[in-house]
């Protein structure tokens, strides 16, 4: 195979940020007293909570049904009793919440058996287990993973991708669940190509973690239908439609998706759950995060239970160093700011940021100076100074015609812009604008 | 605690990059030709480029100051701007011709359109073309470097016949030991200062490849072959003009095609003007022309978008 490692067009290079969390092994974090679980954390409809005020839980029991197609269950992370079910925050916006004390004994719900072999199941069989352990993308977005895996008919899918890119500065969760569970992955991936019925995947790691690669490619050296593939380090790499033209030199229609070219990607942690809803039969009920920053005394990857409080987190990393200026939920590219610790963790919790006052601050905007970096470093070939511009004036059509809802939020042309410019926060402002007006004409 | 913090939407991190940095790395970058500029030109070289560095950064401050706009000195854009004026003008001019030089380019030509970004022609050759249209003889008053300057021509004048004069070798015309601008004699050293920026990422490939490589391609062909090319290349304002002055952010194109086609078209004007035209030297009417063609070229090179399907017609 090809040695150099595989890339796309534009990009960026922030610094990396990762050596104090990259070596550290994935610890477990210890059982909160209280969890907080919202009945949406997914992309799509939320769920119904099925368990009342006062019932007695377990691990892995489902607490929280999904309605719709694109939707996910939710289970219960600890065993003990329901408290309170009401509207709390969330770290993406705010959803009904079920508000369990632990009980601390850990009981396992009866339930959770391992679903054996996966050759000896269907590739509708493998769907829906899928589809109970209440598996969503743990990259970030949160979409519900079955249904990535029910393409319609007419889309034929020869390839599947992992995506081990873990592209995002500070953020190591991925590499070291690559490095400590290979296996678990291996395993995912096999039940995703079976599902979608594909007999080629390819797992993407950026090459500034080597020891992942070797890992990864010593565990899948007895597969013939997995290849592992390094992808240059450089942002966003980790992006879907960048990372499917790094390996399969393929392009995403504007607009389209994966399937369109007939490829469906996974991130490493999601195909690490969907093995271990086979083997154990435990559904999605922690995920690894890395709780790191300028801001935090003692970073860490731990395995956290979905709900627990980002609070009771920070304090097991030793707190806040100083009083913190920023608390991101995931990376500092994409990731999204906190108004409050109290939230609790969620599916897509792939990380805990914590930036001091200082890294917080984001200097006042120059004048463009018309220098083109954003221009040249933009993914999708877009010209974020003139989008920018227009969308500044409230000229967001105009906007739209330099195509501005191609913009995949990256927020390369931000980072780069040696004026400071919030050009995508003003690009998203657009975005807005166009897709309200559309749905009122 | 809470509402102590910041809320902004993402990216949350930004590059160390700032309009300063990359103005003092155009300064880094000028310096070995400011150098030779010193020791070749001695005191005469000292005075003009101080008094249009210093024309430049007054006016601009007294500008900002008067308008109350926020004074934007220390971003050293005019520095680089009096420094490139005076690296186009020639080492016998009087004094004030870098005063009305310079005030003119951050005045006019910056400031008046809106500063920094805005100007959509590069500030330091309007001024050149305005002194030169003025003054055009104290303008081309060319002297040999070192202590007893006498009146000489410059390379190119001699190759279009238009002076006396032999050619001087290809290793003093490298050095800048030549007569010509008190900035754009040493090809070598403008070069080096232009790998610079290429290194330091603060200009692309584009522009200045295709800049010169168009100027080399047509002076082979159309300007008697390999010997009149090497001249055409290294002497004159090529140098100073590809790296330094073409690449102008605000009055060059952003898009990469865009960028290639202004480089060429800049290079097939510069070498028309020299071969067909009215004067020696076309490096400055060329760029200043397409500066004022960069924003058509930009509107057509609007790149494809990654993923973009064909439109069915
Ligand atoms: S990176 Fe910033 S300064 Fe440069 S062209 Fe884009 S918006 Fe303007
Ligand atoms: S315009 Fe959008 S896609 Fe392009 S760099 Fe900026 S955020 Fe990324």
């Amino acid at each position: 195979m090809n040695l150099q490692s595989q890339t796309f067009k534009g990009g960026i290079h922030p610094p990396h940020f990762k050596k104090s969390t990259e070596n550290l092994t994935i610890e477990r974090a210890k059982t909160p007293d209280m969890v907080y679980i919202p009945m949406q954390q997914h992309i799509g409809a939320p769920c119904e909570a099925i368990v009342k005020v006062g019932d007695s839980v377990k691990i892995g029991q489902k607490v929280g049904e999904a309605k719709a197609f694109v939707s996910a269950p939710i289970h219960s992370s600890v065993s003990g009793k329901v408290k309170k079910i009401q509207k709390l925050d969330t770290p993406t916006g705010n959803a009904t919440t079920i508000i369990i004390e632990s009980d601390g004994k850990n009981e396992i719900h009866e339930s959770v058996v391992s679903k054996g072999k996966i050759d000896d199941l269907t590739k509708e069989e493998i769907v829906e287990v899928i589809k109970e352990a209440g598996i969503t993308g743990l990259g970030g977005a949160g979409f519900p993973t079955h249904v990535k895996l029910s393409p319609p008919p007419e889309k034929k899918v020869d390839t599947v991708i992992l995506n081990g890119a873990e592209c995002e500065p500070y953020l190591t969760a991925d590499h070291r669940l690559m490095v400590e569970q290979p296996e678990m992955i291996i395993k995912g991936l096999k039940a995703i190509m079976k599902a979608v019925e594909v007999t080629k995947g390819f797992i993407g790691i950026e090459d500034n973690k080597p020891d992942a690669i070797k890992v990864m490619m010593e565990a899948s050296k007895n597969e013939k239908n997995i290849q592992v593939v390094p992808v240059k380090t450089k942002y966003p790499q980790g992006d879907e439609k960048r990372l499917i033209n790094s390996i399969t030199k393929r392009e995403v229609p504007n607009g389209g998706l994966p399937m369109d070219v007939g490829v469906v990607v996974n991130n490493v942690g999601t195909a690490h759950a969907i093995g271990n809803a086979f083997e154990t039969g435990m559904p999605l009920v922690e995920r690894v995060a890395t709780i790191t920053g300028s801001g935090i005394n003692n970073p860490r990857n731990l395995i956290i239970k979905i709900g627990t409080p980002f609070k009771d987190i920070i304090d097991e990393c030793g707190g806040f160093k100083d009083n913190p200026g920023k608390i991101i939920m995931g990376g500092p590219m994409m990731g999204i700011a906190q108004h409050s610790i109290e939230v609790p963790t969620i599916k897509g919790t792939s990380g805990i940021l914590v930036l001091d006052k200082e890294e917080a601050k984001i200097p006042d905007p120059d004048p463009c100076i018309r220098c083109a970096k954003c221009v040249d470093i933009c993914p999708v070939n877009l010209q974020p100074l003139f989008i920018s511009k227009l969308s500044l004036k409230r000229m967001y059509e105009e906007a739209g015609s330099y195509n501005a809802l191609s913009c995949i939020e990256c927020g390369s042309c931000s980072f780069v812009c040696p004026s400071k410019r919030p050009l995508l926060q003003s690009i998203r402002v657009a975005k807005r604008e166009i897709l309200s007006n559309r749905k009122k004409s | 605690m809470e509402n102590m913090l910041y809320g902004s939407s993402s990216p949350h991190i930004r590059s160390k990059e700032t309009i300063s940095k990359i103005m003092i790395d155009v300064l880094i970058a000028l310096l070995p030709a400011t150098l030779a500029s010193i020791y070749y030109f001695r005191f005469n070289a000292i005075k003009l480029i101080g008094i249009s560095i210093l024309t430049a950064v007054l006016t601009e401050w007294a500008l900002q100051k008067f308008m109350n706009k926020p004074i934007t000195i220390n971003d050293f854009s005019a520095v680089v701007t009096g420094l490139l004026l005076a690296f186009n003008i020639p080492a016998s001019a009087p004094w004030w011709i870098p005063v009305i030089g310079s005030a003119f380019a951050i005045a006019i030509v910056k400031q008046a359109f809106g500063g920094l970004g805005n100007n959509f022609i590069n500030p330091a050759l309007a001024a050149r073309a305005m002194l030169l249209a003025s003054w055009p003889v104290l303008m081309t008053n060319w002297v040999t470097p070192g202590a007893d300057a006498v009146s000489t021509a410059t390379p190119l004048a001699i190759l279009k016949g238009e002076a006396e004069g032999t050619l001087p070798s290809i290793t003093n015309v490298l050095m800048g030991n030549i007569g010509g601008s008190l900035g754009e004699t040493s090809a070598l050293l403008l070069i080096i200062g232009g790998l610079y920026l290429l290194y330091r990422g603060v200009i692309t490939w584009k522009i200045p490849v295709s800049y010169i490589g168009t100027v080399m391609i047509m002076t082979l062909l159309l300007d008697g072959g390999f010997t009149n090319m090497t001249y055409h290349t290294l002497s004159g304002g090529l140098m100073l003009g590809a790296f330094y002055m073409a690449t102008d952010y605000s009055s060059s194109p952003v898009t990469s095609k865009g960028q290639i086609i202004f480089g060429v078209g800049c290079g097939i004007l510069t070498a028309i003007i020299r071969i067909y035209g009215g004067y020696p030297e076309g490096v400055s009417y060329s760029i200043l022309l397409m500066n004022v063609a960069s924003p058509l070229i930009d509107k057509y090179t609007s790149p494809k978008v990654f993923g973009e399907v064909k439109k069915v017609a």
